[in-house]
């Protein structure tokens, strides 16, 4: 099997992997994450606001997307963003919206419900105190918790918020369900081009693992750096 | 300055103050003290609205902490609080802990914020720690700096709930000697503690408090030469034996 193993393939496809395949996967990892520690900070707070209607919207937000494959949201957000943009702005016709944008609100939608769960986690884990001391020093709610509950939160929590997203950065393969092309969807393409399934497919594997793996040691390195000294 | 009128507080069936009345005048330093969990800290919580409660009255200043149109925030950042446990913000250097209300609150420009808190880091004998974190320091150090960062702000009165009872034996005065400084500068005080050294020197009068009730309300003098309540005796001699 191993007897006719081809580097030349993987020599002469690299610019198309990393040029297009990579700067994608990257590109929709980092601006997913984003998006997604964003929308998942503020689900997380109206989780934990006490408002009555707020409570229980955040919490069927979060175990509805939970509950779904990602493939299958991916999938159908595809086809229904253009008449979702169609029935928000009236228009005559569905709003197409492109592929990558479907992706990129997909992972944002999806990853926040995660990312909620951990920075409720996080908000949750600072003494009370805290708060109170805030307040106290007159600091409305908006202010205590831009100033002094998410810094500590995001601190605490950033270990787990970047070992999600490196999960993240391995879900993105799953973009080929609406044909987009990721690092994988590349090496998937040269393989079927080339008929070097062996080759290009070991090399995938060896490039996530060589990046997952040195992604998770700094995390852990990282986690000891952070740690806020009480 | 402080007026608290029949103040009443549950948590959920349980009862925690009990028609709790008394004032604090300008510049009088007011001691608190009873029991555990008899309602000090809920009684000096609900002065500056950290605690709501249910019946009663409270106005600081002549604002009616229970009126819709007081801002609460506005306040509370003329009213000076230190906590038992320090809590000072942990991922900020002691400086933006002394700068970060000033700043966003009183919206004044860092410099001035940052003069006015070095000034005070001064008075409480820190200056040597401005760029340290709260998590360097001791204890005795880290309620300091509390103070400081409270008198940043420019309270028109100050609220201390047992402010030396988290620290080890030997911080216990410095701490102290910054709060009778405070209190002999003609500061308005209301402090939770047990501390009766420091009601002795400093006080004008004394609350105890038992079961969520102001059993005793008197004079420094009164109250040391001899409580009326058999409760505050039994309470007094039993801390004043160590
Ligand atoms: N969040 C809460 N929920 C329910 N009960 C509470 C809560 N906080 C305080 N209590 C109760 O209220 C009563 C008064 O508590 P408080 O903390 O005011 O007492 P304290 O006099 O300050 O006591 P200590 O000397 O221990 O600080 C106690 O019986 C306490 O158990
Ligand atoms: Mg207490």
């Amino acid at each position: 099997m191993f007897g006719d193993f081809d580097y030349k393939v993987i020599l002469a496809s690299l610019p198309y992997l990393f040029g297009t395949g990579m700067v994608f996967t990257v590109t929709l990892t980092a601006l997913a994450a984003s998006g997604g520690i964003v929308l998942g900070t503020i689900i997380a707070m109206m989780r934990l606001s006490g408002v009555a209607f707020l409570v229980p919207i955040a919490r069927i937000y979060v175990d509805f997307m939970r509950s779904l494959p990602l493939v299958l949201v991916i999938f159908w957000f595809y086809f229904l963003v253009p008449y979702i943009g169609q029935w928000i702005t009236g228009a005559s016709r569905p709003i197409s919206v492109g592929a990558f944008t479907s992706a990129l609100i997909t992972f944002t939608l999806f990853e926040a419900a995660f990312f909620s769960e951990i920075m409720r986690a996080g908000i949750q884990s600072i003494p009370r105190g805290q708060t109170s001391a805030a307040q106290a020093l007159g600091l409305n709610y908006v202010q205590t918790m831009k100033s002094v509950i998410l810094p500590q939160a995001f601190r605490n929590m950033l270990p787990l918020l970047l070992t999600q997203t490196i999960v993240l950065f391995q879900d993105t393969s799953l973009v080929y369900v609406i044909s987009l092309t990721d690092f994988m969807g590349a090496a998937s393409k040269v393989a079927q081009r080339d008929g070097r399934l062996v080759e290009m497919y070991i090399f995938a594997a060896l490039v996530y693992l060589a990046i997952c793996f040195s992604a998770s040691f700094l995390v852990r390195r990282l986690q000891r750096r952070v740690a806020i000294i009480r | 300055m402080i007026a608290i009128d029949g103040v009443g507080k549950w948590y959920g069936p349980v009862q925690v103050l009990k028609g709790c009345t008394t004032q604090v005048s300008k510049g009088e330093v007011v001691v608190v003290c009873g029991p555990s969990g008899s309602g000090k800290s809920t009684l000096i919580k609900t002065v500056n609205a950290l605690e709501p409660f249910q019946e009663g009255a409270i106005s600081v200043d002549g604002i009616a902490l229970k009126d819709k149109r007081t801002d609460l925030p506005k306040l509370r950042a003329r009213v000076g609080m230190v906590f038992q446990h320090f809590e000072l913000f942990p991922h900020l250097s002691i400086t933006d802990n002394l700068t970060l209300a000033q700043c966003k609150v009183l919206k004044r420009p860092r410099e001035e914020a940052r003069t006015r808190g070095l000034k005070l880091l001064e008075r409480v004998g820190l200056s040597a720690h401005a760029q340290k974190f709260p998590g360097q320091l001791s204890g005795g150090q880290q309620q300091r700096v509390a103070i400081a960062r409270a008198l940043s702000m420019d309270p028109i009165v100050m609220l201390f709930d047992e402010p030396t009872s988290a620290l080890d034996p030997e911080m216990v005065g410095e701490v102290l000697d910054v709060m009778v400084q405070l209190a002999r500068e003609g500061m308005t005080m209301m402090c939770v503690t047990h501390e009766m050294g420091f009601a002795r020197k400093v006080a004008n009068r004394v609350i105890f408090m038992d079961r969520g009730e102001i059993v005793e309300d008197a004079q420094k003098e009164e109250f040391f030469g001899q409580p009326r309540s058999p409760r505050a005796q039994q309470f007094l001699s039993k801390i004043l034996a160590h």
